[in-house]
């Protein structure tokens, strides 16, 4: 079957202007019978008396007939029930706040914290629906607008206004209630504040990796330069470390000497052609996970370790420079030695600070890049 | 019954019919929040073939699997028959034919075009062959899956006989059925899910597209491991039992045991968002709907 695109374009194009002449039509057959409409009403008034007249101009003021006025005004007297209820929501709402902060202090699990403050403030809303909705009497007044100075009127006005806290009784214990809740809540909202500080100083800077320790792998064995083969990529921690910091896990991986673009002083600091850089991306935090390995290089992809968040390239053969992606600096690289028994150990500690880059990351004689491309 | 509760409903969210009252605003409340809930679970629910599944994988169960059909019984690797040489002879013809433009009359390559052929074995010859990523009309291209291959299955033997005489590794024979499901998805999260995507989707490497592993065989991914066809790296340090590990896992990944539910394509956390925002959004909106008031003016 041929399809013929006119022919169904030009079907649609008719159908539309069809379909809005159609709605045209109506439009302007409306406007003709409101315009009669309004006609025949003239035709009416005409013929009416000045009191008539003003009688329907009462009506047309008042609102559609059959339509009760809008229910603005609302006395209501402070039931029992109802005042119990918004006090209890304020005490849940008092009981969820200052479990926030215990929480904080002891057990600081997001969920938990997430699920204190969230109820806090659901039943804080709840209390004001409450007592905004039935506790509160509602009254509509209007104040003339003019002479501010008019002292009898405002006495009035505030009379009224007092009048209508009044009809709320137990003032004092809801007062208490709310500030207790108000006062709950503002101090949960300002405990993160305990979270800064003490300085961490030079914490930061340190790494659990130092000259002599061993790569190892995930099960504990220690890595050998042959472990790596060419093309492949390995997950190394440091031996009897802490394998889930920040600050532990490698990526190794091996290129030909041939390829390696970085000086004599720095290739020292790779046995066998491997290397080691931090597993951790410079710009967020995960985890570089993919290494792009050419399998044929003349025509593919330059080898590159890439993250797979946000695709921050480094260049594997230039020492981790970044050629491309939002990682601020080159992934840190780890110089890497051999021991006595032909192992991978850790030449010293890392050159540059690893993790997420932070304010000043990049400032400071310690923070050199150690492989720095020739090319 | 159900017809009174969608009346009911449809009462609570678009209106009350001409004539009736409208309900109570509680009511109209809970109502919409219910049914928000209620479809939010209708999705998040497995399914019950899902579940009989998953009981049916307890630990025990997990060594114990219908062992899968082999794919493939390895090659021989030199001729050895006569009928061997001509398979290898009618080979050579072919990649004369089809693949010497640049892998070269020898096989032995053309520098900065294609590989040497020396070496790589049976094995690579009916992975790219096979999976329909060889021949590519262009060097520069990425060679990827094809839906057929552009040889006929016995031409494919041919030049796979022909390209495994010049030496290299056999067409290995994978048994997933050996293979231990968590394992597999321990070593697939550490060596394949940064490109794959960690059910098997696949996704994009700078200036390379990952495929997706739907409607592979366990051959291919025994293959690919060995070779790291395009940019993918050599996992050659993997051990035979971890390699049928990892096979049955991406095996497992194309058909999935959705504990949360609807699975949204197994394509991650965005679009899983993404349906969830619009499922609430509307949510919302109804209850908005469902709640307000028109003025009388």
């Amino acid at each position: 079957m041929s399809r013929q695109p006119g022919k169904v374009s030009t079907f649609l194009v008719a159908a539309v202007v069809r379909l809005l002449g159609k709605r045209g039509e109506k439009r302007e057959q409306r406007e003709r019978a409101r315009e009669r409409e309004r006609q025949r009403e003239l035709e009416r008034r005409k013929g009416m008396s000045q009191d008539e007249l003003d009688k329907l101009r009462e009506e047309e003021q008042k609102g559609r007939p059959g339509v009760p006025p809008p229910a603005r005004e609302r006395d209501v007297g402070a039931s029992g029930a109802v005042f119990g209820g918004v006090l209890l929501a304020l005490l849940l709402a008092t009981v969820a706040a200052a479990g926030f902060i215990v929480f904080y202090v002891a057990f600081p699990d997001t969920q938990l914290l997430g699920l204190c403050i969230g109820l806090a403030l659901l039943f804080l809303g709840v209390a004001s629906a409450l007592a905004g909705k039935r506790l509160f009497p509602r009254e509509e007044a209007v104040e003339e607008r003019h002479d501010f100075g008019d002292e009898e009127k405002r006495a009035e006005i505030e009379g009224i206004l007092e009048e209508s806290v009044e009809g709320v009784s137990r003032r004092r214990v809801l007062t208490l209630a709310a500030g207790a809740a108000g006062a709950t809540i503002g101090a949960a909202a300002l405990m993160p504040v305990t979270s800064l500080g003490p300085s961490v100083g030079a914490r930061i800077r340190q790494t659990q990796w130092s000259r002599g320790r061993r790569v190892v792998d995930e099960a504990g064995r220690p890595f050998r330069p042959e472990d790596v083969p060419i093309g492949a990529f390995r997950t190394g921690f440091p031996e009897g470390g802490k394998f889930d910091e920040l600050d532990a896990p490698l990526i190794l991986v091996r290129l030909p000497w041939d390829e390696i673009q970085v000086s004599d002083e720095f290739k020292r600091f790779m046995p066998d052609g491997v290397m080691a850089y931090s597993k951790i991306c410079p710009h967020a935090g995960c985890a570089v996970s993919i290494y792009r390995h050419p399998l044929y290089e003349p025509t593919e992809p330059r080898p590159a370790l890439v993250c797979p968040c946000h695709f921050s390239t480094f260049d594997v053969s230039r020492g981790g420079h970044l050629v491309f992606g939002p990682a601020g600096r080159d992934l840190p690289s780890l110089p890497l030695a051999l021991n006595a028994a032909g192992e991978l150990i850790a030449a010293s500690g890392f050159t540059e600070r690893v993790g997420p880059s932070y304010g000043g990351v990049r400032k400071g004689p310690d923070d050199q890049p150690l492989h720095r491309g020739e090319g | 019954m159900r017809r009174r509760v969608g009346r009911l409903l449809a009462r609570a969210l678009l209106g009350p019919p001409p004539g009736r009252r409208r309900l109570p605003r509680p009511v109209r409340v809970a109502l919409a929040l219910l049914s928000a809930g209620a479809l939010l679970f209708v999705l998040a629910a497995p399914s019950a073939g899902d579940r009989d599944r998953v009981l049916a994988q307890a630990p025990d169960a997990d060594t114990e699997r219908a062992p899968l059909p082999e794919d493939r019984a390895p090659l021989a690797r030199t001729p050895a028959t006569e009928a061997d040489r001509r398979l290898v002879r009618e080979g050579r013809r072919l990649f004369v034919d089809g693949c010497s433009t640049c892998h070269g009359f020898d096989a032995r390559g053309i520098a900065d075009r294609a590989p040497s052929l020396h070496g790589v074995g049976a094995l690579a010859a009916d992975f790219y062959l096979r999976t329909g990523r060889m021949p590519l009309e262009d060097p520069e291209d990425e060679p990827r899956r094809r839906k057929d291959s552009f040889y006929t299955a016995a031409q494919r033997q041919a030049i796979v006989a022909y390209v495994g005489s010049l030496g290299g590794p056999p067409i290995p024979v994978p048994h997933p059925e050996r293979g231990r499901l968590s394992e597999g998805a321990h070593l697939f999260a550490v060596t394949c899910a940064g490109c794959h995507q960690i059910v098997a989707r696949g996704g994009i490497a700078p200036h390379a597209v990952v495929p997706d592993l739907e409607g592979v065989k366990a051959i291919d991914v025994y293959e690919a491991i060995q070779i790291g066809p395009y940019v993918m790296p050599k996992f050659a340090y993997l051990t035979p039992a971890e390699r049928d590990s990892i096979a049955r896992y991406v095996l497992w990944t194309q058909d999935p045991t959705d504990l949360g539910g609807w699975g949204i394509g197994h394509i991650g956390p965005i679009p899983e968002g993404m349906v969830t925002l619009f499922i609430g959004l509307f949510a919302l909106l109804f209850t908005i709907r469902a709640i307000g008031e028109r003025t009388t003016e």
